[in-house]
């Protein structure tokens, strides 16, 4: 078996027709995570139900690239925490989080998962920023479909913005 | 873990934890169990993850700010719960609704028990390993949010129901709509039906899978469809009717077995009996009031607040005071999805609740989850645990 030598490329892009595009490689991985979010439900309580409303035919969460719904938090790289989280439930949250690998994004889902929503109360956190870090904030109680569609694809865009070379990393 | 049985082996087991973080508990119920391989020997079950402190936020306001607590409860069908809330104080004031009120309370509360039992029979399907069907029931479920929305702006927690009546009366085409989407549920349980009842994989798995006796279910203080699965002929709408579920033509669904495969069934069959029974209510909704008229629990119409002091200080003292039930305790129960939904509310006159204690179906059920899932194998047990339809919200309150 012979191989034909393969011409050493011209010094400007321009000779290397249509089969190839150039870009910058933050720009090319950044795309790559915008476009395949894997996220991991933590759903807890109401808000978790909306969000199986998202993810089935009718709002289809999958049109966004965000479809692969992982329950393990070592193959998910976005974190939705939907639903109430008391104390009990806080240092759970705070494992799943430290388990997942970088890099990852936190959506906080509802009233309840942003500031304790109106369970002004002794058991319940005030809000999960308490305790992780979070990217994006859905208002409602719980959100609607179209909110939570709306917070992946400003997510997206603040993936965008991000240096995809570095590593996104939080608290270190 | 190495333990001796009674007989004085030495046994190797494997303890293992599932949850609070598992797709299969549905978020917050903690099982720790110890295993043989895999067939599960004792297991052990935890709540709490979910504790929201449901019975001391309600002492904080009035009642009618009890409501939207009461959504959260059961968010699977909330409106059950507004109704079962609102039934319980309007007995303490020993007030009847009006006819339209009851039978609009009779469609929304058969419409959210299909709603519940579309999404405990779908999840339950999906920790089985049947995706499809959840696609199936979920179309429907979105088609009856369509018709919430329109009925009060919310999707799922919906507080639509004030004590003494509705918040506000249906819109235009809400016979029609409703109609429109029993017929499509109707479609969604063909589909699902053909999918399951012949499977061998689906049979294999629910058939004969954590028994319950018809003894040990009484005993547990089950209530509700599982009730039913085990043989016991107890629905609250046939024992102690109310809303006159007694005039409605519909039979209670019983089980014979008591396994998985009937809680599953039950629930099926259920939605049939619930869109009969929505059927005939639209039949006998005719205009009318929707409010009752005592000026204890009804805002005075709007224009007489304008012209007559005594019904602006009627509005002003409904506002900004709220209800105020005479002093005393009062036991109220209704059969939401999962079983008996009970309301104890003690007042003491006045405009907060003293004490208000809700009784969930969920808790007597997942109490007997441990002992029933002991000597099944892990898998079953999952498939078990969904067709128990644990809601943390009404479990851990």
């Amino acid at each position: 078996m012979t191989f034909k030598p393969v011409p050493a490329p011209v010094a400007a892009e321009v000779s290397l027709g249509d089969a190839f595009i150039t870009t910058r490689v933050d720009a090319f991985i950044n795309w790559g995570r915008r476009n395949s979010l894997w996220p991991f439900p933590f759903g807890t309580a109401c808000c978790a139900i909306e969000f199986m409303g998202v993810v089935s035919s009718v709002f289809d969460l999958s049109r966004f690239g965000s479809e692969l719904v992982r329950f393990s938090p070592r193959q998910a790289d976005l974190l939705i925490v939907a639903g109430t989280v008391t104390y009990k439930q806080a240092p759970v949250l705070k494992r799943i989080y430290e388990q997942m690998p970088e890099p990852k994004w936190v959506i906080s889902a509802g009233a309840c998962a942003t500031s304790g929503g109106f369970y002004d109360c002794y058991c319940t956190v005030p809000g999960i920023d308490e305790i992780i870090p979070v990217d994006i904030y859905i208002a409602g109680c719980p959100p609607r479909p179209e909110a939570f569609i709306e917070a992946l694809v400003q997510l997206q865009a603040k993936i965008d913005g991000e240096a995809g070379k570095e590593q996104k990393v939080v608290g270190v | 873990m190495k333990v001796l049985t009674p007989k004085g082996e030495q046994l190797e087991l494997l303890t293992v934890n599932m949850g609070p973080s598992h797709p299969a508990t549905h978020g917050t119920l903690r099982v720790f169990c110890a295993l043989d391989g895999e067939t599960i020997v004792a297991s052990m079950c935890e709540m709490g993850y979910l504790h929201r402190g449901f019975e001391k936020m309600v002492e904080q306001g009035t009642y009618t700010m009890v409501l939207p607590y009461t959504d959260r409860l059961n968010y699977c069908s909330a409106m059950m719960n507004n109704i079962g809330f609102c039934k319980a104080v309007e007995k303490m004031f020993a007030v009847t609704v009006p006819e339209r009120c009851v039978v609009l309370r009779v469609i929304l509360c058969e419409l959210s028990r299909i709603i519940d039992h579309l999404v405990c029979v779908g999840a339950n399907l999906v920790d089985l390993g049947a995706l499809t069907n959840f696609w199936y029931f979920f179309n429907p479920r979105e088609a009856v949010y369509k018709i919430w929305e329109k009925l009060c702006g919310a999707r799922l927690t919906n507080t639509v129901t004030r004590i003494g009546g509705f918040y506000r009366d249906t819109y235009p085409g809400f016979e029609d709509d409703v109609r429109a989407v029993l017929v499509q549920i109707e479609g969604a349980i063909k589909d699902v039906r053909g999918l399951i009842e012949h499977n061998k994989i689906f049979l294999d798995r629910t058939r004969d899978v954590c028994v319950v006796s018809k003894e040990d279910a009484i005993s547990w203080g089950w209530t509700g469809p599982c009730l039913r699965a085990s043989g016991v002929d107890h629905d609250i709408r046939k024992q102690e009717p109310y809303y006159g579920y007694d005039t409605y033509a519909w039979d209670t669904v019983i089980g014979t077995k008591g396994d998985t495969y009937d809680r599953i069934m039950i629930r099926i069959f259920e939605m049939l009996e619930s869109i009969s029974i929505t059927r005939q209510a639209l039949d006998r909704l005719k205009p009318g009031p929707i409010n009752t008229n005592d000026a204890r629990l009804t805002l005075p119409d709007r224009n007489r607040v304008y012209h007559d002091m005594e019904a602006l200080i009627n509005s002003f003292k409904l506002i900004y005071e709220g209800v105020r039930p005479p002093p005393g305790e009062c036991y109220d129960a209704t059969e939401a999805a999962n079983g008996e939904l009970g309301f104890f509310i003690v007042s003491d006159g006045g405009t907060n609740p003293y004490r208000i204690k809700a009784r969930p179906p969920c808790l007597t059920q997942f109490a007997a989850f441990g002992p029933m899932t002991e000597g099944t194998m892990i898998a079953d047990a999952f498939g078990t645990l969904g067709s128990i339809n644990i809601i943390a919200g009404e479990l851990d309150r």
